[in-house]
């Protein structure tokens, strides 16, 4: 692979069973390129966590990703209520979650610390009220 | 301990996957919680869960686990078994709770050799 690949997803917020088909795509794809599975999963559990935020806290968003020869790029980016305090939601454990999606599998408060675990470099931007961008990468 | 083997144990009746059941599963991990699944890799895992929603598929799919198991005989719709079959992921389900469950796969074995954590 000597060419970078772009994709990019609108992830809609209220669709709860469709939250992981872009990741879903994203790791066929890299599976396709023959990058190393080590990489392969980190990048599809990384992002597939972001990708639930986007759908349970979030409304909604969209996702770009860059995969170049040496690394995956990922970029999330969502117009919804921002993080109050990002150390703290960095914290395993801590979750702002409803006990609805609690319900459904998630908000253990373990999104964040497994999207910055899994992946070599995450940055969170976020603004109450305005929205929240993260930028993860892998290298390959 | 295969797929296979692991139908035995735990009396379960396979929904999809049929054509996977001598693949060799080392690890296994037993949660309601898919953030909880999601952070801990294994290889070639088998997921015990009581969760019956697509992002339970989703979530194997993300980690190479091969094999679904539900228990207290929840069981899949057609979107998650066809997501599944999609995957070459084996769904079974056991009407078996999550403690017995686990308990009995660990007291067989699994689990205890290769327990290869990231």
């Amino acid at each position: 692979m000597c060419m970078t690949i772009k994709m990019h997803f609108d992830i809609s917020g209220d669709d709860f069973t469709r939250a992981g088909e872009a990741s879903g795509k994203v790791k066929s794809k890299l599976k396709q390129l023959g990058i190393s599975p080590d990489a392969v999963r980190r990048t599809a559990i990384a992002l597939y966590e972001g990708e639930i935020n986007l759908v349970i806290h979030a409304g909604g968003g969209e996702i770009d990703v860059t995969i170049s020869p040496e690394s995956v790029e990922m970029v999330l980016s969502d117009k919804g209520p921002g993080i109050a305090d990002v150390e703290k939601a960095m914290t395993e454990g801590f979750s702002t979650a409803s006990e609805n999606i609690r319900s459904l599998g998630f908000g253990a408060g373990m999104g964040l610390p497994n999207m910055k675990k899994y992946s070599d470099q995450m940055k969170i931007d976020t603004k109450l009220g305005v929205g929240t961008t993260i930028f993860m990468k892998v290298n390959l | 301990m295969t797929i296979k083997d692991i139908v035995e144990t735990l009396d379960a009746e396979v929904v999809c996957g049929e054509e996977h059941l001598e693949k060799e599963v080392h690890n296994a991990c037993g949660s309601d919680m898919m953030s909880d699944v999601l952070a801990f890799v294994k290889d070639q895992s088998v997921l015990i869960t009581g969760l019956c929603n697509p992002q339970v598929i989703r979530t194997a799919e993300m980690m190479d686990i091969i094999c679904v198991c539900f228990v207290r005989g929840k069981t899949p719709d057609e979107a998650m078994i066809d997501l599944a079959k999609e995957r070459g992921i084996t769904l079974m389900r056991t009407k078996m709770r999550m403690f017995t469950a686990c308990g009995t796969l660990y007291e067989k074995g699994l689990g205890r050799s290769a327990n290869k954590c990231v």
